[in-house]
This record gives C-alpha cells, sequence and structure tokens, in this order.
C-alpha cells in the first residue's frame, strides 16, 4: 500500500535510467544517507563509531570490490586482503615519500597501485577458471604479504613491520576525532559506492556479467575477454586498495603485512556470499553482518552460558556458532540478505492486500 | 652434489605427505564436486581424536598405557568419530544444498572448517600434544655412512604409507562394486542416478574414506611436528599440490605433491637466499600457477571443453 509506484510515471530518458526509480525508494535513500552521514556522527558514542561503524564503511569497499570481480566478473577471488594491503603500504609510501602529498590524491594512487598490481595476478584469469583460478589468487595472497615483509622500504625499515598512519589531513583540516574520520570515511565510501552501482548498471557491467554467466558464448558475440577480465581485476583492486588505506587511516592506525592475511581475505568473501552475490546493498549488509556477527557473540556466549566456562571454550564455541550461522545462511538463503531484502519489497508492495 | 641429492630427497618425501593430505581433496571433489576446504580441520580433528583417545583409554579405562590395544582401539575410535562426522556432514551441509553452484558449497565447507576446527579444541583442549608411532626421526644409518645422505627413516616411513594408502585406494576404486559406483558417481551424478546407484550412501562413504585419509594424514603430520592446531595449515601446503596435479585425480595428487615438494625444498635452499629465505610459503604457489598457464587442467586432470 504504502510501497507502490502507481501514478509514478517516467515521461523522460534520464528518469528511465535512475538508480531508483520509485519515489519511496528515493525518500528512503535520502533518509538514510541523513541519517549515517549526519545524525550517525553527531550522536553516536565513540565506541559505535570506531569499532563498528568506520570498519563496517570500510568492509563494504572491499566487499563491493570482491563483488565486483566474483559476483559481477564471476572470478572467485580468494586474494582480496592482499590487494588491501597493497593499497595501505601505498597510501602510506606515497604520503611517506612525497612532501605535501594530499590524502584523497594518495587514496586514488593507492587504489591504482592496487589495480596495477590486481592486473598483473589477473592475468592468469585468461586460461584458468573456476577453482583452479581461486587457488591461484591464493597465490597473489601469500606473495604480496611476503614482499611486503621481507623488503623492509615498503615499511620504512621499521624493525618490527609494524607502520603507523600519518595524520590525515585535508586543506588543512586534520581528521582526528573518530567523528571526522567516520565522515571522510563515509563520503568516499559513498562516492565509491555511487560509482560501482552505475558501473554495474552500464554497458561495461553488462560485459562483465556476460562472462560470468558463460565466457565462451560472451566472446562468441564479441565482448573481448582479455578487456573485460583485466578491467574487472583492476576495478576490484582499486576498491580493495582504497579500503585497504582507509582500514590504515581511518580505522586501525597501525598496520603490519600480516594483518592483511588469508583469514581477512575468507571474510571479505564471507561478506560478500551472506549479503549476497552480485548486488552492491549486499556488501553492505554482509559486511555489517560480519562485523557485528562476533562482537554479538561475544556479548552474549558469557551472558548466556556465564564466565565459569573459561575464555577458551567461549572462543571455541564463537567458531562454531560462526561457522554454524554461515553454514545456516547458505541452506536458507543461498542468494544472501539482499535478496531478503528483494522478498521484503515485493511483498510489501501488495501489503495489506493479498493480491 | 650429495647436498643436492639430500635436499631432493627430503623434498620429494615432504611431498608425499603433502600429497597425503591433497589425496583427501580430491576424493571428494571427484564424487561429489565439492571442494572441501575443510579437509584441513579434518586433519586436525582427526589427529586430535586420535591422541585424546589414547589418553582417555588409559585413564579412564584402565587399559595399559602405550600398549598396541590402546594404539588400535584408539586408530579405530577416531576413524569412527571422522566416520560420524562425514556422515553428518552429508547430512546437515551438504544434502540441503544439492544443487547449489560449487562456490557456495565451497563456501558452506569453509563454514565446515571453523565448525569442526572449534568442535575439535572443544573437545580436546588447544594444548600442544605429541604422536608417538615409534618410528625415529633419524637418518638412515648406512646411507649416511656410505654415501653420506641423510634420508630420515620417518619420512621414508610415512613415504611407504601413503603409497600403500594410493594402492589401496586404487584398489578400492577399481575391484569393488562400491569403487564402480564411486566412478560412475565422479563421471556423471545424474547418469548414475538414473541407473540407480544411491548418491547419498556414495557421498557418506566418500566422506568416510577422505576422513580415513585425514586420520592417516594427521597421524603422519601430528608425528611430525606435534598435534596442534598449525595441522589445519596443512590444506594450504595441499592446494598447490591440487592444481597441479588436477583435481580430479589420484595419480594427481601424488606426482603433484612429488614435484611441489622437491621443487620447493630445492628452492628454498638455492633461491631462497638470494632473496631474503621464507619463499616456502608462496613458491609452490607460483609454481603450481606457471604450470597452469601452460597446463590450465593440471598435469592429470579432464581436459575441459567448453561449449556454448
Amino acid at each position: 500500500m504504502l510501497y507502490r509506484e502507481a501514478g509514478q510515471f517516467k515521461s523522460s530518458y534520464a528518469e528511465d535510467g535512475r538508480i531508483f526509480p520509485i519515489r519511496q525508494d528515493r525518500v528512503g535513500f535520502t533518509l538514510l544517507m541523513l541519517v549515517f552521514g549526519v545524525a550517525v556522527p553527531l550522536l553516536a558514542n565513540e565506541y559505535w563509531l570506531k569499532a563498528i561503524l568506520t570498519p563496517v564503511l570500510i568492509f563494504s569497499l572491499a566487499a563491493i570490490g570482491l563483488n565486483i570481480l566474483t559476483g559481477y566478473a564471476g572470478q572467485l577471488s580468494l586474494g582480496s586482503a592482499a590487494f588491501m594491503a597493497v593499497g595501505a603500504f601505498a597510501a602510506y609510501n606515497f604520503i611517506l615519500r612525497v612532501d605535501g602529498m594530499p590524502f584523497l590524491l594518495a587514496l586514488a594512487l593507492a587504489g591504482l597501485a592496487a589495480a596495477l598490481v590486481g592486473v598483473l595476478f589477473g592475468l592468469p584469469s585468461l586460461r584458468i577458471k573456476g577453482f583452479y583460478l581461486a587457488v591461484a589468487t591464493l597465490a597473489a595472497q601469500f606473495f604480496i604479504v611476503w614482499v611486503l615483509v621481507k623488503f623492509p622500504w615498503f615499511s620504512n625499515h621499521s624493525s618490527s613491520g609494524v607502520v603507523t598512519a600519518q595524520e590525515v589531513s585535508i586543506l588543512g583540516y586534520a581528521f582526528v576525532s573518530p567523528e571526522a574520520k567516520y565522515v571522510l570515511t563515509f563520503l568516499v565510501v559513498a562516492v565509491l559506492a555511487l560509482a560501482a552501482k552505475n558501473l554495474v548498471r552500464s554497458a561495461t557491467g553488462r560485459a562483465w556479467m556476460a562472462v560470468r554467466d558463460m565466457d565462451v558464448a560472451a566472446q562468441v558475440i564479441g565482448f573481448r575477454l582479455m578487456r573485460t577480465k583485466l578491467l574487472a581485476f583492476a576495478v576490484s583492486s582499486f576498491y580493495c586498495g582504497v579500503a585497504g588505506a582507509l582500514y590504515a587511516y581511518t580505522y586501525i592506525g597501525t598496520v603490519e603485512p600480516e594483518g592483511f592475511n588469508l583469514d581477512l581475505s575468507f571474510k571479505i568473501l564471507f561478506m560478500i556470499i551472506i549479503g549476497g552475490v552480485g548486488s552492491i546493498l549486499g556488501a553492505f549488509l554482509g559486511a555489517a553482518f560480519i562485523v557485528l556477527l562476533p562482537i554479538l557473540l561475544d556479548n552474549l556466549v558469557p551472558a548466556l552460558f556465564g564466565d565459569a566456562l573459561g575464555a577458551g571454550f567461549a572462543s571455541n564455541l564463537q567458531l562454531i556458532i560462526f561457522g554454524g550461522l554461515i553454514i545456516f545462511f547458505l541452506i536458507v538463503e543461498p542468494h544472501g540478505l539482499a535478496r531478503l531484502w528483494q522478498i521484503a519489497k515485493e511483498k510489501l508492495r501488495l501489503w495489506p492486500f493479498p493480491h | 652434489m650429495q647436498f643436492f641429492i639430500e635436499v631432493l630427497i627430503g623434498g620429494l618425501l615432504s611431498g608425499v605427505m603433502y600429497a597425503l593430505v591433497a589425496l583427501g581433496f580430491v576424493l571428494i571433489y571427484k564424487a561429489s564436486g565439492v571442494f572441501n576446504f575443510a579437509q584441513g580441520a579434518m586433519v586436525f580433528f582427526a589427529a586430535l581424536s586420535f591422541v585424546g583417545f589414547q589418553e582417555v583409554l588409559p585413564a579412564r579405562f584402565g587399559m595399559e598405557a602405550g600398549s598396541a590395544a590402546v594404539f588400535w582401539l584408539s586408530f579405530l575410535l577416531a576413524f569412527a568419530t571422522m566416520v560420524v562426522l562425514g556422515i553428518a556432514t552429508e547430512r546437515i551441509v551438504l544434502r540441503p544444498l544439492v544443487n547449489q553452484p560449487p562456490i557456495t558449497l565451497f563456501m558452506a565447507t569453509i563454514g565446515l572448517t571453523y565448525v569442526v576446527e572449534g568442535l575439535a579444541q572443544m573437545t580436546w583442549g588447544a594444548n600442544v600434544r605429541g604422536l608417538e608411532l615409534g618410528i625415529m626421526d633419524e637418518p638412515i644409518g648406512w646411507l649416511m655412512d656410505d654415501y653420506g645422505i641423510g634420508v630420515s627413516k620417518f619420512d621414508l616411513f610415512a613415504a611407504g604409507v601413503a603409497a600403500s594408502l594410493v594402492a589401496l585406494l586404487a584398489a578400492l576404486f577399481q575391484y569393488t562394486k562400491v569403487g564402480r559406483a564411486l566412478r560412475a558417481v565422479a563421471d556423471d551424478h545424474q547418469a548414475a542416478l538414473s541407473i540407480g546407484i544411491p548418491l547419498q550412501t556414495i557421498w557418506r562413504v566418500v566422506w568416510a574414506v577422505a576422513g580415513f585419509v585425514a586420520l592417516v594424514a594427521g597421524m603422519i603430520w601430528g608425528a611430525r611436528n606435534g598435534v596442534q592446531f598449525a595441522l589445519t595449515f596443512t590444506a594450504l601446503k595441499a592446494l598447490p599440490v591440487l592444481i597441479l596435479g588436477g583435481f580430479t585425480s589420484v595419480p594427481g595428487a601424488i606426482v603433484g605433491g612429488l614435484i611441489i615438494g622437491a621443487s620447493e625444498k630445492l628452492a628454498e635452499v638455492y633461491v631462497g637466499p638470494l632473496v631474503g629465505g621464507g619463499i616456502e610459503g608462496w613458491f609452490p604457489y607460483m609454481l603450481a600457477l606457471a604450470f597452469l598457464l601452460v597446463r590450465p587442467e593440471g598435469l592429470f586432470g579432464e581436459r575441459h571443453i567448453d561449449r556454448v
């Protein structure tokens, strides 16, 4: 009843090509943006901003990156954390070694550096498919982390390999408080997410989807496989790289190469699977789910079972619940949370009438 | 030259141990098309159960510690545990996910990895334990004395176990009724189903056999490095072996293991010092990747023909 498009006519191409063709969606989206862009930094406390909202946004960006590659272009990758590492360390070095490097430019350059590495490791995808490719991307995961550890130049010869991100300042304003860092992250993520949404609706996105559904058929009808696949690797790695740089600069502050390990890659993969493969909204939902779940379990498990069980038991129980929930989600809704939202929208159109 | 041969043999023998883990992957992939990431966790769980039963049996039931009876009973109990785990996996995880795309099944096995790891440590505790198989990790005397080449008795034993395991599996596949059904399912699920082969029974058998392979691999790796959480990482060692040998080939797993083991150790010794060492982590992957560029389906994998 409330969620109806009746009476909303499209009278121009621009109106037809909108991201949100229905007025209710546009209002809802604007409200969402206002809530998370204005109300949240004003109202939320420091813990929420620092430990939950900022990482959710950053991981969403990384998940969008992986979603472009896996969800839209169909190339399974297990190396997203490595591309985040490239982004983080590239940003660090650009800011460290170039005097007066503006932060946003460094962020873009970090993304480009990651894109370059991504294209390099995307080359095998022209020959290899499916799980073989997934295992091949593990080569990127291990190799990149090894390079960052073994060549101390990347961490400016820090003895432990740990680098501390410099202070972020744009046009003389220093982003120090959690609120400021959150807003910066929010803006970057919002712009890039919008760009991604438009990209996957464009000719490029359609080419990716054609390649995903069947690459030989796509090639036969004239898509250039090499260009399409490598572009997917480049764009995906760009997003992961920017996410990595944000991870270092607006979230944890000190990073080491080993922090970007295989576990992180798996986490990002979980995000897109749980959120919904091939959906930008899904990347956000999945990231929120994966970041919030351990925190929820941290609080819930001792509350339910008491402290008597010991820390070891609690952490093992968390492992089991986490793994179990993933399996449960895959069984109940293999298309992810984004699909649930879609179903909800279809139901809302008719509600409260049966037909 | 002696040193080269020593490194080469050491590498080949450790390659056999990788192949042992890879074998578990191949079995499940061949029969059900599931890329079972939980194999490493299964190795850990199996080894932990074995050691756990070895501790529990003398303590609770008054059996003589270190006796052959305890050893074999623990072995059987650990195997039974793996069978139960395999059947539960088939029932709870795989059956509801039939007909889902392979990536979904793959993700489910990553979830399974967490569950199995948590379960293993919850049941048996997280301490590092030793595992004694009665074979010393020392060089063979006469080889050392006559030729100056050090080859560990233990490595040779592991190689022997792997070889007999492969022979056993090959016989199972080739000469038994179940084996024939397994091959039929591996060839074509639907065709196998249509001539009356019970798919779910076959999957249970395969998971049980993979559990057995995991137990053997876990005991050997555990005797080598101690039974600890690091055993789960054996899966990561097995992956390059898999892509090199092909996901669907049992001999491929063995040959791939030998190639990876030998080249990894040789590279670590001869190339490692040039670039600062520690290349064992990624070298096998790079090697397998370079190899795949030439043969995208691995050494013995089935050639994939694209049809539109």
